[in-house]
């Protein structure tokens, strides 16, 4: 395995007495995509900003491979970030804006031209050098100022929500293009955003963090299959979360029916959540499940129809997709594998849908 | 745009009564004798000033020079302070100007003068009496107080436009203070910089009521030599007429250089 570039060790960062990000422990491998996710006031972006030197932690150290950080100011680190305004200089053109950070090092003027070069024709962007930034779209802001941060050769590039100010179709064209960026390279990334489908689509790693927390660390398929709490699987993508009974290993019963599961380590009786995945669930005649409920509403999302069924003695209604439509109205009987049933223990902080 | 252009109207009338009607007379004025025919005399005789024109120029650019030491630093922290800080700045930096022109140059004059508050508080301690009032430093430091909110309020107003994620970014890049300064804050606050030039510039190298209270009229300016051409013992239309072309025409000249410097850095990036 590659060594640690950046580590975070019992960060505890507040404001006016709010705990911002509490205890943080986190390292991140030389060379890997990491993101940190989570919904906004999670303390993402200040976990950020103290890798990068623009805020001090209140306790803990950062260090930099093995060398600590914590007092080595912004312009010393050898990291660089990508702002989320983009934050171009707006009386440079997009030759000097790139060649900031080398003409601060002395940087011969050869050197740098050559280098401005690369880096327009790494982000698709050559014969620009001339072109004042207020002319150029947010995309190609955007890409400007990636070539500008990684001009200086760092060994870890910050990114912060860099696609927000994106439309959908530019924002998933980016993301291709940072990943391909990133391979090439081989540089380490560290991406900030609150967008799940964003950080599972380019992370070697995601961080998933709420409230000053993190939540889990883990692949984007470990997140996703395998989510530790009901916060995860609530906020990587949709689920429906329902309380349970664990009987025994590989036995819970929730809704009113039992079924077999693959979890195993629970104390007999436990109270549980159980998360399900919407495309998880199979449509069967009602006579077929014990777990039946109602379609309430159907709607054509493309590849699939998701429906909302209500089903009885649960509070909130139940999230399921397939391909095939069904009727409003129609009871129908729902089933799931055992390894689709994902068991964890019961959450008690917020889910990321009652966060703002 | 053609159909709401009547609304100008007022404006076109008054420019044209208060701007472009007298500048008309004082170069009918200039270019004319007693008698009324055509002379280059007036603007010959001119050369006779020549002296209070140079002193004129000289003092109003120390002035300039000495209201942007002070008033650039104010203007960079008023603009980095916060919202409530800024505004009692502003309110401290305004409050004078509430008060009249000549009453607050006069106030320099009790302050100055030789058996002023300054003397004798130092004489208390048997030190001066210094000449402080009817000197040169004197007109100079009553110009920087009644211009520097002039200096100031253009580059506030451009600094704080600048965003606050620019310092970073600058830094990021490995920029330290002095890097960040010299090549972000500088050149976004130059348009500021050329506004407040011009602004305590003009009305220095043409002011006289600073001059003769606090000058006594041992130091005339060409501001002076203007007002006793028009309205003194021996008035003479024609030929003061001709110098207030001529300072006109230098004083355009030196706002179209500065001009010229603050396009040139705007496109001239590359050659930072």
């Amino acid at each position: 395995m590659s060594e640690n570039i950046i580590s975070l060790k019992n960060i505890s960062v507040s404001f006016d007495g709010e705990v911002i990000l509490d205890k943080l422990n986190l390292d991140i491998k030389d060379g890997t995509f990491v993101t940190l996710l989570g919904p906004s006031g999670c303390g993402k972006t200040t976990t950020l900003r103290i890798i990068g030197g623009f805020q001090e932690p209140d306790s803990g150290d950062v260090f930099f491979g093995s060398e600590r950080i914590n007092d080595l100011p912004a312009h010393k680190r050898k990291l660089n970030t990508v702002f989320q305004r983009y934050a171009l200089f707006p009386h440079l053109n997009v030759y000097e804006n790139i060649a900031f950070g080398m003409r601060i090092q002395k940087k011969s003027e050869a050197e740098i031209k050559a280098k401005v070069s690369e880096m327009l024709k790494l982000v698709s962007l050559e014969g620009f050098e001339k072109r004042r930034t207020a002319t150029l779209s947010g995309g190609q802001q955007q890409r400007i100022a990636i070539a500008r941060a990684l001009a200086n050769d760092p060994k870890v590039l910050l990114l912060d929500e860099p696609l927000g100010a994106l439309d959908l179709k530019l924002r998933k064209e980016m993301q291709v293009e940072l990943k391909r960026i990133q391979s090439q390279l081989g540089i380490t990334f560290i991406y900030v955003t609150h967008d799940q489908e964003e950080a599972l689509s380019m992370s070697d790693t995601i961080v998933v963090m709420n409230h000053g927390v993190i939540q889990q660390i883990g692949s984007p398929t470990d997140i996703y299959n395998e989510p530790e709490n009901g916060f995860v699987a609530d906020f990587i993508g949709e689920s429906n979360i329902v309380d349970g009974i664990m009987h025994a290993d590989c036995d819970v019963e929730f809704c009113g029916s039992r079924f077999e599961c693959v979890d195993t380590g629970f104390a007999k009786d436990e109270e549980v959540d159980v998360v399900i995945r919407p495309e998880d669930v199979i449509v069967v005649p009602r006579e077929e499940s014990g777990l039946r409920g109602t379609v309430t509403s159907v709607t054509f999302k493309g590849v699939h129809y998701e429906m909302y069924v209500n089903v009885p003695g649960e509070e909130e209604q139940w999230i399921i997709q397939s391909t095939v439509a069904q009727e409003e109205g129609k009871e129908i009987g729902m089933t799931i594998i055992p390894e689709n049933i994902h068991i964890m223990k019961k959450y008690t902080g917020d889910y990321a849908g009652d966060d703002e | 745009m053609k159909k709401t252009s009547w609304i100008a109207a007022p404006f076109v009338v008054w420019m044209a009564i208060f701007t472009v009607v007298p500048l008309g007379m004082v170069c009918w004025y200039a270019f004319t004798d007693g008698s009324g025919a055509f002379t280059l005399e007036n603007i010959k005789t001119i050369a006779v000033y020549a002296d209070y024109l140079v002193d004129s120029l000289v003092m109003g650019a120390i002035a300039t020079a000495l209201c942007l030491l002070l008033g650039y630093p104010l203007a960079y922290i008023m603009s980095r302070a916060s919202w409530g800080a800024q505004q009692t700045m502003m309110l401290m930096l305004m409050l004078p100007q509430w008060m009249n022109f000549l009453l607050r140059t006069y106030s320099w004059m009790t302050i100055l003068e030789n058996k002023g508050l300054i003397n004798t508080f130092l004489g208390n301690f048997g030190i001066g009496p210094f000449q402080m009032i009817n000197t040169k430093g004197a007109i100079i430091l009553g110009m920087v107080y009644n211009f520097l909110p002039y200096m100031i309020l253009p580059i506030y107003s451009v600094m704080e436009k600048i965003n606050g994620s620019l310092f970073e970014a600058a830094m990021d890049l490995g920029a330290n203070k002095l890097n960040t300064f010299r090549r972000v804050v500088l050149p976004l606050s130059l348009p500021g910089i050329i506004t407040g030039i011009t602004m305590v510039f003009v009305p220095s190298v043409s002011t006289f009521v600073i001059s003769q209270m606090l000058g006594g009229g041992r130091n005339m300016l060409i501001g002076d030599v203007i007002e006793r051409l028009f309205v003194g013992a021996a008035p003479n239309y024609n030929v003061g007429a001709a110098l207030s072309l001529v300072l006109m025409v230098l004083i355009l000249i030196s706002m179209a250089v500065m001009k010229k410097f603050d396009d040139g850095e705007e496109t001239g990036g590359l050659m930072m």
